[in-house]
Order: structure tokens, then C-alpha cells, then sequence
């Protein structure tokens, strides 16, 4: 008896068996796997050329036609620079054979793998990488809603907001000031502040002198810090101020009508206000649930998989990467690891352990360059700094390092786009 | 029974590993060979070959020669502004691996 039963089952189980196998290997025949990457910015535009070199299929879904970059923007506002030197296409990295869909990603649906667009339709994945940098936070600031952009602008995504900032600058009488609001850790581009600072200061040196530069902070620290301090006095003296969180910079409430920015204490009123606003992951990383409560996105070192939520990653801004500062180059390092990742994943293999890099320079004036370097490899989890390496530009330096520093951020800028645009 | 149990259970296996694999092969693996850790950063500002690049191409250089002049910058003798701290974050072997993927890349 018991043998006959057995008998059955085996060939019951085994015509099952046959039957997923060749379901499978019609579905594998038919359809490889599918990858979908929202956000055309350096990680997504990145991740999607690589994803695709490795052969796999990729569409890559960006709203935008140009995308305007942040590095370098800073130089902008000085008028030092075009905006069209920031102004990509899509053109090429189509060419390498991505799909491109210039459309808005509303939804992710983690369950059936499903991107839905702003159209109604919708693109199934195998695996989604989300690159959707930072949205700014107009819930964070009291006074800081979109109306108050208008008037006094973040310009923390390139593009409208700096020329609204560049014109406010250009109408600002001599002997005005300029006030920043500068936020608390983490956010994109930490030395940017800063940068931005300096070449403000160089163009309000070279253009209207005695005016003044405020930066209100809610922070104690920043990025370069002694770099650009000691730059500030040689190059710009008793021109910028600089308040810390300790010492009462840290805006707790703005006016927008007034143009001032209120802390505890006090009010500062300026001719022109820029207010860098807290930020978090951009809004499709909340929607499909990859973003913790802090806003930004926990993930696997390795692989940069959401914490969260299975087959999907996150790279660039929006993701907790450790040690690695949110910039264009930790997302151009990532995109390319997270496509190694995808491609091992999907092959069935493990991925390898890897390490990452980080460089960011910034101008303090047109031919002085500084630099901060990080080397990262997951430990406990984490991405963390490679001890022993990284670090900033030397305090001491003649200045011809800086000059060096200043030609090699514009050969960055120049090399990473068109590895990732040309 | 029991080995019914378990043979059917490996018939099953079996098919299943085998429709993995199938699923697998319709990934191509990458082009040039694997990249190790650490390499494909390299290509944030080590380009292409262009007349004129401020800062050195990578792709197809000789293998010994990226790994002496890494080296020498993670010993402070080759001057530099910001390889000096990227070398001191990779190994002999790490940079052997790097050096000699770079060296295969068109």
C-alpha cells in the first residue's frame, strides 16, 4: 500500500516539478529580469549605464528632460559659471541602451513589484533602484513653506532656485548683507554651505564691498572647517561671520515677508536670505516605504538593498550610507557597486564585499580648490571609513596645491559627467 | 515512505536549482571581467585618454607601474594632494587586484 502511495507521489511530485521547471524556463527565456531605476541624477544615470553594460534590461525613469547639477552650482551664484555648464540630457545614456521614461514614479508597490507613473501606467521590476536625492523639507522650518522659497530661496537643487538666488544677489545694493541659514547634520552636499559662502564672499569682494555675509548654523562643526576659516581671513577678512548652534545660530522660525530669520536669540534681517531648510529622501523613497523615521533610507553595505524593503535599493542622497557624505560622487561610486550587486543577485551568486571612495572638492575662491577624501568598506554593517585614510586638504599648503585642488574639482566635474551624461 | 519522501524531495530540488540556473544564464555576466573592490571608483577623475586631461588616465596603463605609483604615494615619496589619503585606504593585494583590472580595460 504504502509503496503504491509512494509511487504516486513521486510521479505527482515530479510532474510538478517538471511543470514549474519549464514555466521557469519559459519565463527566464522570454523575459530576463527587469530592472527599474527612478531618478536621472548622478547615482540613477550612473547605476542605469552600468546595470545596462552588464547586459541586463534597465529603464530608467527620470520627470525631467535636463537635470541640472549641484556640484559646481555655487560658482553660478557668484557668476562665475553658466547654468547650461550644469545642464545635462538624457540623450546618451539612452544611446547606451537604457529605456528612458520622462515621467513622474507616484508609487511603488513592494509586494507585486510594481512602479506605478503619474500617467497611470506602470512598470514591473525584479529589482528597483531608487536614486531620488533629497526633497526639502517644508514641514521642518516654521515660515519655510514653497511660498517662502519664492522669496528667500534654498537653491539646494540646482536649477530655478539658484537663478532666483544669482538675481537676488545681482540687486542687492553694495554695502547689503547676505544672510545664510545653514541646517543641521545630515543633508546634501555638507561642505556646500560653506563653498557657497566663499564664492559669495568673492563676488560681493569683487562687486560690492562693503557688504556683509551672515551664515546662522545649526550646527557646532562642519565639513573643512579649519580649511575654510583660514581661507576665509586671508581672503575675505571681516567680511563673513559665521554662528555656530552654541553660540545661538540655529533658526527656529522664519518671516518670510520681513526676510528674517528668527533663533533664540534674536532676529536677523537680511537683504538677501538664503535658507538651506532640513531635508529627507526624496518622496518616492517614503512612498514605497524605504525610508525610516528619520527620513533617509537604511540599507545593506554590501549591496545597498533597503533594510526595509526586499528588491529594492537605494543610492546616493536619499540612502544612510555610513561614513560616505551625501555628494555626486559617493552616488556615482554607489550606482556603480549597486549594479555589480543587482548583477550577482540576479545571477543566482553572492555579491562581493566592496569598497567605496569618496572625493569632494570645493572653491573658496576661483583658483583656490580644498578637498576632503574617505575611503569606506562595510563593517558591523555600516560603511565605514578605511582607517588610516582620507581626510582633508593639508592646513599648510602653498598656493599652488590650492590652485592644483582648484584645476582638478573642475577635471572631477568635467570627467564624472561625461562618464555618466557623454 | 521515507525514501519515497526524500527522493521526491531531491527530484524537486533538483528541478528547482535547475530552473535557477536557467534563470541565471539569461544574465550575461560583466564584459571585461570583475571589477575588484575599490576599482570602478577610479573613473570618478581617472578618465578616458583626452589630450590635455589634468588628471592621468587609468584604463590600460601597465599594471606594475599604477601599483609602484600608488605605493610611493601611500609612503608620502610621489607628491600628491588627494592620493596620498585615497592609497593609505587599500592593501598591497587590493591595490595588485585594482591596478591589474585597469590595466585590462579598453
Amino acid at each position: 500500500m504504502s509503496q503504491a502511495l509512494t509511487r504516486r507521489t513521486i510521479l505527482k511530485t515530479a510532474a510538478i516539478g517538471a511543470a514549474a521547471a519549464t514555466f521557469s524556463c519559459r519565463t527566464a527565456a522570454q523575459t530576463p529580469p527587469k530592472v527599474v531605476v527612478v531618478g536621472g541624477g548622478f547615482g540613477g544615470a550612473t547605476c542605469a549605464r552600468e546595470l545596462k553594460r552588464r547586459g541586463l534590461a534597465v529603464t530608467l525613469v527620470e520627470a525631467s528632460a535636463v537635470y541640472t547639477a549641484c556640484p559646481f552650482s555655487n560658482a553660478v551664484l557668484a557668476g562665475l559659471r553658466p547654468i547650461e555648464a550644469q545642464q545635462f540630457k538624457l540623450d546618451a545614456v539612452e544611446k547606451a541602451g537604457v529605456d528612458i521614461v520622462q515621467k513622474m514614479a507616484t508609487g511603488v508597490d513592494p509586494q507585486t513589484r510594481r512602479v506605478a507613473l503619474e500617467d497611470g501606467s506602470s512598470l514591473d521590476y525584479d529589482r528597483l533602484v531608487l536614486s531620488p536625492g533629497v526633497d526639502i523639507r517644508f514641514d521642518a522650518l516654521p515660515g519655510y513653506d514653497e511660498a517662502a522659497a519664492a522669496i528667500m530661496p534654498h537653491a539646494w537643487k540646482a536649477g530655478e532656485q539658484t537663478l532666483l538666488l544669482r538675481r537676488q544677489l545681482e540687486a542687492m545694493d553694495d554695502g547689503g548683507t547676505f544672510v545664510m541659514a545653514a541646517p543641521g547634520n545630515p543633508f546634501r552636499c555638507p561642505p556646500g554651505p560653506y563653498e557657497r559662502a566663499s564664492l559669495i564672499a568673492h563676488y560681493l569682494k569683487t562687486h560690492k564691498p562693503r557688504s556683509k555675509l551672515l551664515i546662522l548654523d545649526a550646527k557646532d562643526s562642519f565639513s573643512k572647517q579649519r580649511l575654510f576659516q583660514a581661507a576665509w581671513q586671508d581672503f575675505y577678512p571681516n567680511m563673513i561671520e559665521w554662528v555656530s548652534l552654541s553660540t545661538g545660530g540655529k533658526v527656529i522660525e522664519v518671516d518670510a515677508k520681513t526676510k528674517t530669520l528668527v533663533t533664540d536669540f534674536g532676529r536677523h534681517t537680511g537683504d538677501v536670505v538664503n535658507v538651506i531648510p532640513p531635508q529627507r529622501a526624496g518622496r518616492i523613497a517614503q512612498v514605497a516605504g524605504a525610508a525610516d523615521r528619520s527620513g533617509w533610507c537604511p540599507i545593506d553595505p554590501v549591496t545597498f538593498e533597503s533594510r526595509l524593503q526586499p528588491n529594492i535599493h537605494v543610492i546616493g542622497d536619499a540612502s544612510i550610507a555610513g561614513g560616505m557624505p551625501k555628494s555626486a560622487f559617493s552616488a556615482n561610486a554607489q550606482g556603480k557597486v549597486c549594479a555589480a550587486a543587482i548583477a550577482s543577485l540576479l545571477r543566482g551568486e553572492g555579491p562581493t564585499e566592496p569598497k567605496l571612495i569618496n572625493t569632494c572638492y570645493s572653491l573658496v575662491a576661483p583658483d583656490y580648490g580644498i578637498s576632503v577624501a574617505g575611503v569606506y568598506s562595510p563593517r558591523n554593517g555600516v560603511l565605514t571609513d578605511v582607517e588610516g585614510a582620507g581626510g582633508t586638504s593639508p592646513v599648510n599648503a602653498p598656493p599652488s596645491f590650492r590652485a592644483q585642488e582648484a584645476v582638478y574639482a573642475e577635471a572631477w566635474f568635467q570627467t564624472t559627467t561625461s562618464e555618466v551624461y557623454g | 515512505m521515507g525514501r519515497g519522501r526524500l527522493a521526491s524531495a531531491l527530484t524537486l530540488g533538483s528541478m528547482m536549482s535547475m530552473a535557477v540556473t536557467m534563470m541565471a544564464e539569461a544574465v550575461p555576466a560583466a564584459a571585461q571581467g570583475v571589477a575588484p573592490p575599490g576599482a570602478t571608483a577610479c573613473s570618478g577623475c581617472h578618465g578616458p585618454v583626452a589630450p590635455g586631461a589634468a588628471v592621468a588616465p587609468l584604463h590600460g596603463r601597465p599594471s606594475e607601474e599604477i601599483v609602484a605609483a600608488m605605493q610611493d604615494f601611500r609612503t608620502g615619496q610621489r607628491p600628491a594632494t588627494v592620493m596620498d589619503r585615497i592609497a593609505k585606504g587599500f592593501t598591497d593585494e587590493e591595490t595588485r587586484a585594482i591596478a591589474s583590472w585597469l590595466s585590462q580595460q579598453p
